[in-house]
């Protein structure tokens, strides 16, 4: 068994939106472990990234988290520490890449320089280090001619290789995790198998630990050890990869699992979840897939689920009060 | 010729910069190039003008007084005898030094101001903001007057009085820029990777908002010189024998049927330099921030 890189446990975020207040993470745990991939997956509102940016202490101006831990190295909680401790964190331990390489890049400053900027300001390597280690870096992300293209501003680069360019600069320092939060969606299919294989060699190279953000299943079950489906900034199901393939269990994954969309399914019937992910006034006292689930008795209504291992053998928590009807159906 | 114009194009790409670009757009306007180029000249005499001005400012030769256009004085001479042209070469450097000396002290305050009430928000930003909006309410030239009678009609005074009381716009302006920033992809990710706040302000922000500065200094320049000539009509700009474009134009009312070349030359020359700021200004807008 590997050691532990990070553990989140009852993390919960709320915003401020007016006099209201906005629960968006009420509750997550979970665990990654050295040199493992974990996908959070879930749809729009359901979290995902908000449970990211409030590890990374990045919630602007009206978020704020309210409680939990996330340990990092089993030595921090990052939900602990001051602004310029986890600056020292953010960027040296952990690569972050996001989901719009267009707008993401500081396009006043040569693109050489922005991966360079991360290693001097922690002190990674000296000037001289830094801009030999950036030439290697876009050599190994992929950018041909990396001497030319260090001199490049950022309008000279198209969507896959500014995300190529945000890879490089989230590992610069050789971080022990990199958090990707979409870092596919702004691309199309055929860029995105390129990123995606350039994640799964770099991530293989330096046996990082990944934690991918997506909505994608596709990228999702291509790339992760692990996924985690969130909805209602909770926990509903988590799973190794290959029980999520063949035998998920939570009403909102199976769900989501059959609107999903694949090349020759002309003639299938959609099966879309009725309504819409909930914004979350007062943190949820019942199930929250409640009001969208074909499963839904009054228990749901009375207690919220709690996260729990299906059976001893397998790594499968489930957060669901009808485990049995479910295996039913299912068959 | 056009086979041979893609081509040159083709060559050149490589090299071109996001500068090179805007040069590329601001060419297209003919007006902002001639604006660029009269106020190159401007810039040129300010700097030259003591030099080649025939007289100096001071020089009356009263046997000459309110003389019409001739060869010994090309522009006329005025009610003591100086020659108006030199007058005017003159006046150049003055307008110059206040005008860009007045919007850098504004631009400066602006900045400044503009970039702690945007990046840090909360209570300095309602404090630096009403601010803003106390120096709003009062009518600058008013302001203007009260600090250059107080503290006197040197060009050091004037020039801060018109810097001091300009600042509010910019800061204005760059807080709401800044405030567009700081929340974008960009700086989310400058912080993801651990960048510090002076970084991002210096490294990301600025560099960011520069676009829009560049702007708005470039109309604030004909704006301060417009004021300064503004205290001059009242008998508050730069005391006399220092000539200014303000001083000649408040003078030269008075005979303006008899002797009009006292009015016409400082004028036209006056309206074509603001002119010119403002085409240029326009230009610079149309070039660094292109829509569409």
């Amino acid at each position: 068994m590997t050691q532990e890189l990070l553990r989140v446990t009852d993390l919960k975020t709320e915003f401020q939106r007016g006099d209201e207040k906005v629960y968006t993470v009420n509750g997550v745990s979970f665990s990654l472990r050295e040199g493992e991939t974990l996908g959070i997956v879930g749809e729009s509102g359901s979290g995902k990234s908000v449970t990211v940016h409030s590890m990374l202490g990045l919630l602007q101006g009206a978020g704020k988290v309210s409680s939990g831990q996330a340990i990092f190295q089993n030595r921090v909680d990052l939900l602990q520490l001051r602004r310029k401790q986890l600056e020292d964190i953010r960027g040296r331990d952990i690569g972050v890449i996001f989901q719009d390489p267009m707008t993401s890049l500081n396009p006043t400053m040569r693109i050489g320089n922005q991966i360079m900027e991360g290693m001097l300001t922690h002190q990674y390597a000296s000037r001289k280090k830094a801009f030999e280690r950036t030439l290697d870096l876009l050599h190994e992300v992929g950018i041909p001619e990396p001497k030319a293209r260090f001199r490049n501003f950022p309008f000279e680069f198209s969507g896959g290789m500014r995300q190529r360019v945000m890879i490089a600069m989230a590992i610069a320092c050789e971080p022990q995790l990199l958090i990707a939060d979409e870092p596919t969606t702004a691309l199309d299919v055929t860029v995105q198998m390129q990123i995606l294989a350039l994640m799964q060699k770099l991530k293989q190279d330096r046996k990082m630990s990944v934690l991918m953000i997506t909505h994608d299943f596709g990228v999702a079950t291509n790339f992760c050890d692990r996924i985690l489906v969130m909805y209602g900034g909770k926990v509903m199901e988590a799973a190794s990869l290959d029980t999520f393939i063949r035998r998920p269990l939570h009403p909102y994954t199976i769900a989501l699992k059959s609107s999903i969309i694949e090349v020759g399914d002309r003639h299938k019937k959609l099966q879309a979840i009725p309504g819409m992910a909930k914004v979350w006034n007062a943190p949820p006292h019942h199930c929250p897939f409640y009001e969208r689930c074909t499963f839904a008795t009054q228990q749901c209504l009375k207690e919220v689920p709690e996260l729990t291992q299906v059976d001893d053998q397998e790594d499968h928590w489930l957060a669901c009060h009808h485990v049995e009807e479910v295996l039913k159906s299912v068959g | 010729m056009a086979v041979v114009m893609t081509n040159v194009a083709a060559t050149k790409r490589k090299k071109r910069s996001q500068w090179g670009l805007a040069f590329r757009r601001y060419r297209r306007n003919k007006l902002a190039v001639f604006g660029l180029i009269w106020v190159a000249l401007f810039l040129l005499i300010g700097v030259i003008g003591p030099y080649i001005a025939p007289y100096n400012y001071q020089t009356a030769n009263f046997l000459a007084a309110n003389s019409p256009p001739s060869l010994a004085h090309i522009f006329g001479t005025d009610n003591l005898g100086h020659d108006m042209f030199s007058e005017i070469i003159w006046s150049v450097q003055n307008a110059l030094e206040i005008a860009f000396g007045a919007t850098l002290v504004s631009f400066l305050i602006g900045i400044v101001l503009g970039m702690w009430a945007g990046l840090r928000g909360g209570l300095a930003d309602l404090i630096i903001m009403r601010l803003v909006d106390s120096m709003f309410a009062i009518p600058t030239y008013f302001l203007d007057l009260i600090l250059v009678v107080s503290f006197g009609r040197g060009m050091g005074p004037i020039l801060l009085a018109i810097g001091i009381t300009g600042w509010a716009s910019y800061a204005r302006l760059i807080r709401s820029q800044v405030l567009s920033m700081r929340n974008s992809d960009m700086v989310e990710a400058a912080r993801s990777l651990g960048a510090s706040q002076t970084q991002i302000a210096w490294r990301y922000v600025l560099p960011n908002v520069m676009n829009s500065m560049v702007v708005a200094l470039a109309f604030g320049i004909p704006g301060d010189l417009t004021v300064m000539a503004g205290l001059s009509v009242v008998g508050m700009g730069l005391r006399p024998p220092l000539p200014s474009f303000g001083n000649m134009l408040a003078q030269s009312g008075v005979n303006v049927l008899g002797y009009p070349w006292l009015m016409y030359f400082p004028a036209i020359v006056f309206a074509i330099t603001l002119l010119s700021f403002l085409f240029v200004a326009d230009g610079l807008q149309e070039a660094l921030n292109p829509k569409g």
